[in-house]
Formats: C-alpha cells, structure tokens, sequence
C-alpha cells in the first residue's frame, strides 16, 4: 500500500510534465524504430543509407557541428570501416591554419576533423536561403517535441495547400510542421539517391533512413546507454533483494514487522 | 545527549578523542536513539543526503569540461556528451539527479505536513529544511541556465524580470543581476559561480539540520514525545542504516529507469536549441519542480503582486509551527486534518498543471482558485481546524498500540554486539 502510494506521487508528477505536450499540430506518425524501447538498437544498414541522404541531399543546407567523421566508425554507429572513414573525410577540404607565414589554408579532411559545415556562418546560411537559416542537425531530434517521429513526419509531410492557404514565395505546406508553414522545399524523389546496398530509394525509405542516422547524430551513447542500464537495474534489484533479506534478519530482533 | 560518555578502547583513539572527539561523534551518530515505528517515508532523509552528493560529485566533474561562456557553453555541454568519457552518464545523473532530489524533497516535506514533525520542539529543523529548499531552487534554476539552450536563456530571462516588480529600484536590481543590460554572458558566469557555491551552503545547513534534528530526536508517525533510549527506540545502526539503504536502493532503481531509458523526458526539447535572443519560444516554462508557484505567479494580474504571492507562498510555510495550533501532531489521530491534508495535496499537483498550461481560460481559473486554497489552507484552515477538531486519543508509548514490543533497546543493543 505505502510502494503504491510511492508511484502513484511519481506517476502523477509525471501525469503533470506530459501536459506539456501541446495540441496544436497533427501528431506525428508513430513509427516503430528498431532504436526505440530498453534493448533498442540502431540498424547498421539503414544508419549507412542515412549518411548517404544527409551527404548528398541534406548537407548542401545543413550543418552537423558537434559531429567528427571519426563518430561515423565508432561502435553504436553507423560503424563505417576505419578506410571508409579516411575515405569519407577526405573527400572534404578542411581550412587550416595558420601556417608558419601566418597564411590560412587548405587540406584533404581527416578522420578527428568535425563535419564541415555548408556555410561559414548562421547569417551566410540565413541569406541563401530565404532568411530561414537551416538548422545545424546536431542534436535536432532531441531539439523537437516528438522526436524521430515528427523528424520523419516533416519529410513525408509535404502536399499541395488546402483552398484558402495561400502561401509566399518560397514557402511550403507540410501537414506535420508547427503553423503548416516551411521554407525548406521537399527535396526528396523516389529515385534521388543510389543506395550502394541495393535498397530501393524510395521517398519513405530515404526518409526513414535519414531519421535514423539523425537520431544516432543526437544520441550517439544510445546503444551503450541501453546495454549500461539493463546492467545496473539487474545489479540493483540484486543487490535490494540482498539487503531487503538482511533487513528483514537484522529487524526479527525487535520487530518482525518492517 | 543523553546516551553514557564515549571512552574509545584503544589507546591512541583516547588521545586523539580528548583532542578531537570524533569518535565520540560517530559513537553518537550509530547509536543515535531512533523510534522503532518510522515507516518508509521516513527514509527521504537518507535518500536526500545521497541526491545532495551525487550532484555534488558529479557536478564537480561536469565543471572540469564545462566551459561558461555565452558562445561556447552550449558546445561544450555537447563536447561532454559526446567526446568526454561517459560524459553523456555524468551529465544524465546530473540533470535527472536535480530532479529526483526535488521529487524526494517534496515527499519529505508533505511526510513533515502529514505527521506535524514541524511542531514544537521542531521548528528550528523545519525551518532550517526550508532554507535548504530555497537555496536548491535558486541552485536547480541556475544550473538550468548553465546548457545556454533556448530554456535556459528565456527561463533566466523570466525569472530575473520578476526583480524588476519591485517598485523605484527594481530595474537597477534586475541590470545589477544580469551584469549587462540583458541576460548576457556576465549573467551566465556568476550563474556559473553560484550554481557552484550554493550546494556547499546547502551541505553546511544539512549539518545544522540534522544537528538541530538530533537534540529532540526524531517525530515518529504516532506524534508522541518517546523516552530515548527505551524500548520504543532503537539504535540508528544497524536498525535504520539498513532500511534507509534498502529505500534508497528502490529509489537508485526509479533513478536509473530515468538516467538510462527516458534521460530527456523530465526536460524540455527546446534547451537542445541554442540561446538566441532574437527569437523567444512558444511557451515558456520552468522545471516541473517549480510549476505550481509559476501558476501561483501568473494567476494574479499584477506582476508585483504576482511576485508577493509567489514568494509568500513559501515564507508562509516559514511561520507554520506558529499557524498550526493543534496539540496533536500526527494526521493520525486527527480525522479532519488528514482530509485537509489530502485536499492540499491536490491543490498543489493541480497548480502544478495550470503551471504548465498557457495562463488563460479554464487553467487560469483554476491557478486562482488554487491559489486562492493554497493560502487559505495555512491562513484560516489550519488554525481553525486545530481548535475545533477533536482529535482521536493518542497512545502513550509506541509499544502500547503495537502487537509485539517484546524486546528492549538494551536487549537489542546487545545484539547489535554480539555481530
């Protein structure tokens, strides 16, 4: 009775912090991502696909600042080959400097460099495009109320306007985005990418693919987090189990009753 | 104290006791006479202690590659997710440790409203316990602004406004806060030095607090003073240290689930984003910690009277031992209490849910009626309810209503020797 009254306060609190969650917009699609639950882990498979939408579609926009090309080979991740990884950071020019007379310059990119951003500055990308600047794509599942799902949703939200929306130039209608209203065009097409596995590009594919790989970009510690926590809540159960039976020894002296 | 003079066995422990007599102290501490009948929500005290350190510990850590400045901190939270060694861990225990310290705070303090433990002889543990809770709402609303994401900014921004209510001299407060002319990168340093500071503080006042807590000894849910040591005591190891530990491991467990599978639930996605001045969020919202008196805030139509109410609501709770006029301490024995008791609990959680809400509509009539019971319950309905009320009749010893209370505290003190 007393541990019920305990998680009912812990549930109710946590009733209280989902009331956050506004109502203004379609919820997003419920996916069910193979990284989702205790044990969810990321597909290696579609981790690879979804670098390869980022690269070739979403990073002529968007920035991903806090990521190293040596993230892409680590365990948890896309677990690209240490050759692919040189591979795919130098196929980036990387400015360096300065050197020993003081000048800036130029160098293939290595594996600790991070990922090289489109623009060289937040206004810079602002200005190209339409004064909405992309946003770096970092951490921006965690950034969005409804994480991966409204990632995904936004991709595949795009649609022709309802009558009576009308719409700037350079303004898109997408279902799932807060207010409807979105500068960024859709960029995908069946067909836009060719995956090196054989996969099928399809919109929903590229979309789902692109979202996994943004996920891990935000929570690269998923997997190890996940394994790490079965770990300690199977030794703390033990361990409660442990001293629940000493307690119960050590309190028969003067009180069966605990 | 009451317990016989402490003579260490050893001869060097003798010399160093009559110098410094921490054995003394420590003898004190194991054998501390403590009531046999604390029930589980008792053992927040503990726990409390354990959510002190952890941030304590880990906040140390955080601070080795944190770096406070307005261009670079929200980088180098991300650097300590990513490229520190199990940074990602010390910070989830961290910033979910904040939390659990709250939700374990508030159970302690309504286990303080539930069974009087504020009454006299009480009040200067009560008071002191409240001065703790102040001082870790300033430390949780500093640390918060620290990531320098979206929340932080616009949350620090709010609430330092609030300073600006005070009439003639209140903007010069709110700019010599900030350091600068608007939350800006002075305001995110001393932010920085204070969050450091204030759990020290804290530290300190927990040694007073339980100092303060172990001249009279501790309430027990009957509510009746105890003859310690007796037989309706025993000694605190290892009778309580190891029901403390087991409450404190359940709730390591609560914790866990948090750190490891739902690390970002108790936040709010937009402090992934970075602090930009030029664009404010949607909603703005603090902690779910400090809900109830944001709606208590926002129900009145005047800011400075907003500001009194907000403030009043907890220095109310200053000068409860001296509102409550009932002979009896626990809600135990005291039918129309309890009700009271229940209902104020509720009053709270909805409070809570209007915070979270935008303040118009149904949730601003229900902050102000919330608001409106908050008060009322410590102004009128406690002093009133302690005069009228007939109380059920309390036992004169814990063993008396108990079904076995054979042993004593010597029998089991001997016991506790024989290990």
């Amino acid at each position: 009775m007393k541990k019920f009254k305990l998680f009912f306060c812990i549930l109710l609190s946590l009733i209280v912090f989902n009331t956050l969650k506004s109502a203004e917009q379609i919820d997003p699609i419920k996916v069910d991502w193979s990284f989702k639950g205790l044990l969810g882990k990321f597909d290696r498979a579609s981790l690879q696909r979804g670098y390869q939408v980022y690269n070739e579609v979403c990073a002529s926009c968007h920035s991903m600042q806090y990521l190293s090309y040596r993230n892409l080979g680590e365990p948890g991740g896309p677990e690209f080959s240490e050759e692919e990884v040189k591979a795919i950071a130098a196929g980036f020019e990387v400015t360096d400097g300065p050197d020993a007379q003081g000048e800036m310059f130029t160098r293939p990119g290595r594996p600790s460099d991070k990922f090289v951003s489109p623009y060289p500055n937040v206004n810079a990308a602002a200005a190209a495009n339409g004064g909405a600047y992309p946003p770096d794509m970092s951490v921006l599942v965690k950034a969005r109320k409804g994480g991966a799902n409204y990632i995904y949703s936004v991709l595949v939200g795009y649609e022709d306007p309802p009558p009576g929306v009308k719409l700037d130039e350079g303004v898109y209608y997408n279902k799932y985005m807060i207010g409807n209203k979105i500068k960024m065009p859709n960029n995908l097409s069946d067909g836009l990418v060719e995956y090196a596995d054989g996969t099928e590009a399809t919109v929903d594919q590229m979309a789902k693919d692109v979202t996994t790989f943004l996920s891990w970009a935000a929570e690269p510690e998923l997997e190890s987090r996940h394994k790490t926590g079965v770990k300690v809540i199977l030794y703390l159960v033990l361990l409660s189990i442990l001293v629940f039976l000493s307690m119960k020894k050590i309190w028969s002296r003067v009180n069966p009753e605990v | 104290m009451s317990e016989k003079e402490y003579v260490p066995k050893s001869k060097a422990g003798k010399w160093f006791n009559d110098r410094l007599p921490l054995l003394s102290l420590a003898s004190h501490l194991t054998d501390y006479p403590t009531p046999k009948n604390l029930n589980y929500w008792w053992t927040f005290g503990g726990i409390l202690t354990f959510c002190l350190l952890t941030q304590i510990i880990t906040g140390i850590v955080l601070a080795m590659h944190y770096v406070a400045h307005a261009d670079l901190a929200f980088a180098s939270v991300e650097h300590i997710m990513r490229d520190v060694n199990y940074g990602w861990l010390i910070r989830y225990i961290h910033s979910n440790g904040a939390s659990m310290f709250f939700l374990a705070v508030y159970i302690h303090i309504f286990r303080s409203l539930f069974y009087g433990s504020y009454k006299s002889p009480r009040e200067i543990i009560w008071i002191i316990g409240l001065m703790i809770y102040l001082l870790m709402m300033a430390a949780a609303f500093m640390g918060y602004v620290l990531p320098w994401g979206q929340m932080s900014f616009w949350g620090a921004t709010v609430i330092t406004n609030l300073f600006s209510a005070i009439p003639l001299v209140g903007d010069s407060i709110t700019t010599w806060l900030w350091g600068a002319y608007s939350v800006d990168n002075p305001t995110l340093t001393r932010f920085f030095s204070l969050h450091y500071l204030i759990p020290f503080l804290i530290l300190g006042l927990v040694v007073l607090h339980i100092w303060a807590l172990h001249v009279p000894g501790n309430n027990n849910p009957v509510g009746i003073d105890i003859k310690k040591p007796s037989k309706d005591t025993v000694p605190f190891h290892p009778y309580i240290t190891i029901k403390d530990t087991f409450a404190l491991l359940l709730f390591m467990i609560i914790f866990a689930g948090f750190v490891f599978f739902a690390p970002n639930v108790l936040g709010h996605s937009d402090n992934y984003i970075q602090a930009n001045p030029m664009v404010t969020p949607a909603h703005i919202v603090p902690e779910w910690y400090l809900l109830p008196f944001y709606a208590i805030l926002r129900s009145v139509p005047d800011k400075l009277g907003g500001v009194i109410l907000m403030f009043g609501a907890i220095f109310i709770l200053f000068i409860l031992p001296w509102l409550d006029t009932s002979k009896v301490r626990s809600a135990v024995f005291r039918p129309i209490y309890r009700q009271f008791f229940w209902i104020l609990i509720v009053d709270v959680l909805v409070l809570g849910y209007v915070g979270a809400m935008p303040a118009e509509g149904i949730y601003l009539v229900l902050a102000r009626v919330g608001t409106v019971y908050y008060f009322l319950h410590f102004i009128v309905i406690l002093p009133v309810v302690g005069y009228l009320e007939k109380t059920e009749p309390v036992p004169l010893s814990i063993s008396e209503p108990a079904l076995s209370g054979s042993a004593d505290y010597s029998m089991a003190k001997k016991d506790n020797e024989k290990i």
